[in-house]
């Protein structure tokens, strides 16, 4: 590894003045992906700034109104210990537990995973699917970001220089909702998604009222379908009606070939991913286990 | 036949280094730490096939903290030779060109050069300053490809030994033999039903969880010392002492503890270069290796194109076989497709049978052994058309093998008879199994059966037995213990003295204290080191009979030994108080044995398996798996189903997941135990085992290796049932889910 500088600030705005004069300075939440990459010298940060003496950062919150505010840099087993998130959000606490292994957990942060910007990042599509947003700030103060506008290519995010991730918000829960991820690994832990589908929807007396879909690993960043969500409004919650999605979301996809599939496999898997997400989501939603 | 009753030998004592196993106090080579120790960093080839046009390491010496950088220069030139380090003969040149690059770099990741610094980071750091200049060559990655004429050679100067004969064809065919028995040709025109299928196997890696590593110090009496982790101590001293070119006895290698080899740490890669940097600095320097050094420029197994036809009557009976392999070597010659030829139709008595093999070099890491290294690829060809064989026969794919088992007495296409072998048992005992008598059930399921062999090897070994006087025995021996041989050795030492195995002190010698022993590697070690420790224990017995005699003013001859208690004519006294009385009746008692057992015993092994394959994703499960295997004689049955359920669960991997994804400009783009997926915990049902035990005359307990065969039938046996499962025959591995998905598209 590179020879570096290391900060650790306690405040947001000292973290912004380090990295708005540090251009190129990274910010150090778990480290899962940033000290792997600084070893196989894909990143070579002069500055580290670690994340993990901003209170605010490692902040776990819910407002009034059943919000959860996330601090950037909680890490995994913080979510799924949590009792009022696995009453409010099993889905969260579902991906929580799926990054990596125990060890991991114990360090990864959700915000993290985010920032990082994989195509393959397994808690981006639920963010998505759930309506989170991103509470950023830098050197020109704070701004929300959406979460499906927060990666702009493979390992790049929307931050401008000098700006940090804060927290994320994930609004309540409609009544008669359910939401899920689910990935598709060649082996049953330890890898990285060949394709996710990340889903939330609401279900009234049988028919499905509002959906999204967001999908993992195939296409640059993270994508939202707004298609999938489309293609089911109003229709009833059926096998039938999720496979109309999953077309949807095959004919979105944008993959790629390479080590983990081809174009036509990944493409395949969206639709395949996407029904039997719904399904799980539906189920939750319809209060049967 | 009845089994002889043994004290020792069949129970399943606790391990000699098992307390210091699981309190992490025993010591690999990544633990070793002396006064003044140097790091070591290897800067290796970004390119498959380059010219190395030339290295300029100034910037890096110049680095603050460097204190010595090697090239190929430094190297000494000697004049090229054969020489013999662990599995067979080599040119000296490809052993030393693949330590350090020198001219060309054949594959990415080859070592070029390395740094020692006082810090790993700042050796690390310095040997990105060292510049190379590279020549890109095109390069050939699979053995069809640089057998095409034209392919780019990787080595000028490498002509094909065809058939036996030196040719002055320049290719990347090193070698092309050929084994007839019979003729094939008559013998198919004789058959009822022909299956011709062709094959094809990726490159693998042994995937053993210590990488490799050494610590070298070159010391200011001209001694070279070594401490590593390795299969054969010996290997390491002797092939560090050809590559410097210094005499054997300059070298002293204490092998450390080692996290795993399977063939591929018996190949030196990181000791010649310790020791360079080491004479430059005068201090100790250890390297070890990363995983994606370990994945990029260590040797895993050769990927395979294999065409495999072969004909029966209709009553079941095999009339005719013919196999083409071709082996990739990775950069230099050595393909291990030589056993595979000799494995390819072992299973089976057939008597018309013509083999091709080629061994072909490609811009890939140099191959090395990986547990009965080739026998896996072409049992892969072999067991999948003989499944289809059965199914359009109509015949069970068991009782088809039965019929056509190979037994004592059977020869083999490349010339040996059998003596007595274990085939018709372990097929039995498949087929008389609990697993392949219960129903299969539900959809999308698929059962499949494969078999295996081995031969395992003998090679030296030796022991030394030294008694104390409270009656224990320390027990010293040079094969690097990978899977609990130290306690199979003295259990077998144990059950001559007549003393309880925890009585006997097993220690892993290094080369400068103990006699030369071979590899551990053949599954040898319990067989041939076995032998030695069985010998050097009969020479103490020998030396007890005396004392006693001496006690007694008897002739030794008189003096009988039963279990431990020797006796004459109303005398008796045990082992242990004899052993008490050793200073007074002449002093220490020592045993030994130097020994090279020609009476190997080959091993069979089986696999019955069910899957099931989800048909939207292609993802495979392992529902249930069972291994058979001939042991000869279980000395340690623990130990004998952990390497049973060990190799059943690479080929698991090598079945399913793992292969080198090689981009077109050959990178391994998955260097990574992230990526290079290997079969995790949570991927595996438990490996059930079935231990067979036809013992092999030429070990005094019946011992047969047991380390190698059954990784053989495992990927047959998986593609089986696959193939069951989903209606489609496969003949790739690995069989991932996209490849089984394309697979089931592929019927519509
Ligand atoms: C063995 C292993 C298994 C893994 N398995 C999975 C898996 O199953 N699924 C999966 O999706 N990922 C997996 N990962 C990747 C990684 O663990 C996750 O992406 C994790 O969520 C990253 O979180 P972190 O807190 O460790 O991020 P870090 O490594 O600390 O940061 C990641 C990146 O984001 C930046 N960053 C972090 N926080 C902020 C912030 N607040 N503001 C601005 N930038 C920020 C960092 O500078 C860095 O570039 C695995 C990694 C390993 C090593």
């Amino acid at each position: 590894m590179h020879s570096f500088d290391y900060a650790a600030p306690d405040s947001v705005s000292a973290a912004v003045s380090l990295l708005a004069a540090n251009p190129g300075a990274r910010l150090l939440a778990g480290g899962t992906d940033l000290i792997v990459q600084m070893r196989a010298h894909r990143r070579e940060p002069g500055l580290v700034v670690d994340a993990k003496r901003i209170p605010e950062l490692s902040a776990l919150t819910f407002d009034s109104g059943g919000g959860l505010t996330l601090g950037a840099a909680v890490a995994c087993w913080r979510i799924y210990g949590d009792a009022q998130v696995r009453a409010v959000f099993p889905s969260l606490v579902e991906v929580a537990s799926l990054i990596g292994g125990t060890a991991i957990q114990g360090r990864a942060s959700i915000g993290g995973n985010l920032c990082n910007a994989a195509p393959s990042a397994d808690a981006t599509p639920l963010l998505i699917a759930l309506g989170a947003t991103c509470r950023v700030v830098g050197p020109a103060g704070e701004r929300a970001i959406a979460a499906e506008d927060f990666c702009v290519a493979p390992g790049r995010n929307a931050l401008a220089d000098g700006e940090l991730l804060v927290s994320i918000h994930i609004p309540a829960p409609r009544p008669g909702s359910g939401a899920h991820y689910l990935r598709f690994i060649p082996r049953n832990e330890m890898d990285i998604a060949v394709a996710g589908a990340g889903v939330s929807l609401t279900i009234a007396d049988g028919v499905v009222t509002a959906a999204r879909v967001a999908l993992a690993s195939v296409a640059p960043t993270p994508l939202l379908v707004p298609e999938a969500g489309q293609a089911i409004a109003g229709k009833p919650a059926t096998e039938e009606t999720f496979a109309l999605a999953g077309e949807a979301a095959k004919a979105a996809a944008k993959p790629i070939t390479d080590m983990r599939g081809t174009i036509e496999y990944r493409r395949h898997l969206c639709a395949v991913l996407t029904r039997r997400a719904l399904t799980a989501a539906a189920r939750q939603a319809q209060g049967v286990h | 036949m009845s089994q002889p009753a043994y004290s020792v030998i069949g129970t399943r004592p606790i391990r000699h280094d098992g307390a210091d196993k699981v309190t992490g106090r025993a010591l690999y080579g990544a633990d070793f730490q002396m006064a003044g120790l140097l790091h070591g960093f290897v800067l290796r080839s970004p390119h498959a096939h380059a010219r190395i046009k030339s290295i300029d390491t100034s910037r890096a010496e110049a680095y603050p903290g460097v204190k010595a950088v090697v090239t190929a220069a430094d190297l000494p030139e000697s004049s090229d030779r054969m020489v013999d380090i662990g599995e067979g003969e080599t040119p000296l040149s490809y052993v030393r060109g693949n330590v350090l690059a020198r001219g060309k770099a054949l594959y990415r990741g080859h070592a070029v050069a390395a740094v020692a610094a006082a810090s790993l980071h700042v050796a690390e750091e310095a040997a990105r300053l060292i510049e190379v200049e590279y020549e890109p060559l095109p390069c050939v990655l699979t053995a069809p490809e640089a057998m095409l004429p034209g392919a780019p050679l990787l080595h000028e100067d490498l002509h094909t030994h065809e058939l036996g004969e030196k040719t002055s064809t320049a290719s990347n065919v090193s070698e092309h033999f050929r084994h007839v028995m019979g003729d094939s040709e008559a013998g198919f025109a004789e058959a009822e039903v022909i299956v011709e299928r062709e094959f094809s196997t990726s490159t693998v890696h042994q995937g053993y969880i210590e990488p490799q590593n050494a610590t070298a110090l070159w010391n200011n009496d001209g001694r070279v010392l070594v401490w590593c982790s390795t299969q054969g101590s010996f290997v390491v001293r002797d092939a560090t002492a050809c590559v410097l070119d210094i005499p054997v006895s300059r070298v002293k290698v204490t092998p450390m503890e080692i996290g795993g080899g399977f063939g591929g740490k018996i190949p030196v890669y990181l000791e010649p270069v310790a020791a360079l940097l080491s004479k430059k600095t005068g201090r100790p320097v250890k390297i070890v290796m990363t995983r994606k050094d370990v994945l990029e420029g260590t040797g895993p197994t050769p990927g395979s194109f294999l065409r495999v036809k072969m004909g029966a009557k209709k009553d079941g009976r095999i009339v005719a076989a013919q196999a083409y392999l071709a082996f990739e070597a990775g950069a230099y010659p050595g393909a291990m497709v030589g056993p595979a030829g000799m494995c390819v139709f072992a299973s089976y008595d057939i008597a018309n049978q013509t083999i091709h093999g080629y061994d072909v070099v490609v811009n890939k890491p140099s191959t090395a052994a990986y547990r009965a290294p080739g026998a896996p690829n072409a049992a892969f060809a072999t067991e999948s058309v003989v499944d289809e064989l059965a199914e359009k026969l109509g015949i069970d794919p068991i009782e088809l093998r039965l019929m056509n088992a190979a037994k004592e007495g059977t020869r083999r296409a490349d010339g040996p008879k059998y003596r007595r072998i274990g085939c018709v048992e372990v097929l039995e005992a498949m087929k008389n199994s609990e697993h392949y008598r219960s129903p299969l059930g539900g959809p999308n399921r698929g059962r499949g059966v494969a078999i295996g062999f081995w031969f395992n090897v003998g090679l030296p070994s030796s022991c030394t037995i030294s008694i104390n006087a409270d009656g224990t025995a320390n027990l010293v021996e040079g094969s690097t213990d990978i899977g609990g041989t130290r306690t199979s050795i003295a259990m077998q030492a144990a059950e001559v003295l007549g003393i309880p195995v925890d009585r006997v002190n097993p220690t892993v010698a290094d080369t400068d204290s103990v006699g030369f022993t071979a590899v551990t590697g053949g599954s040898r070690v319990t067989f041939a080191t076995g032998i030695a420790a069985y010998e050097a224990a009969q020479d103490v017995v020998r030396q007890m009979r005396e004392r006693a005699a001496k006690l007694w003013s008897v002739d030794p001859d008189t003096v009988e030994v039963d279990r431990g208690q020797y006796k004459q004519n109303g005398h008796s006294m045990s082992f242990a108080d004899l052993a008490a009385r050793i200073g007074e009746t002449g002093g220490p008692v020592v045993g030994r044995a130097a020994v090279n057992p020609k009476g190997v015993g080959g091993s069979f092994a089986g696999v019955v398996v069910d899957v099931e394959v989800d048909p939207e994703t292609g993802k495979t499960t392992i529902l249930r798996f069972t291994s058979v295997q001939d042991a000869g004689k279980a000395i340690h049955p623990a130990y004998v189903e952990g390497q049973m359920q060990g190799g059943s669960v690479q080929g698991i991997g090598w079945a399913l997941n793992e292969e080198y994804w090689m981009s077109k400009d050959g990178a391994m783009m998955n260097s990574s135990l992230l990526d290079y997926r290997m079969p995790t915990s949570l991927d595996l049902p438990m490996i059930d085992t079935i231990i067979v035990e036809v013992p092999n005359p030429g070990h005094p307990f019946g011992v047969r290796g047991v380390g190698e065969a059954n990784i053989v039938p495992p990927t047959p046996a998986i593609a089986n049932a696959v193939s069951h499962a989903t209606g489609v025959r496969m003949t790739r591995l690995p069989m991932n889910p996209p490849a089984v998905m394309a697979a089931i598209w592929s019927k519509g």
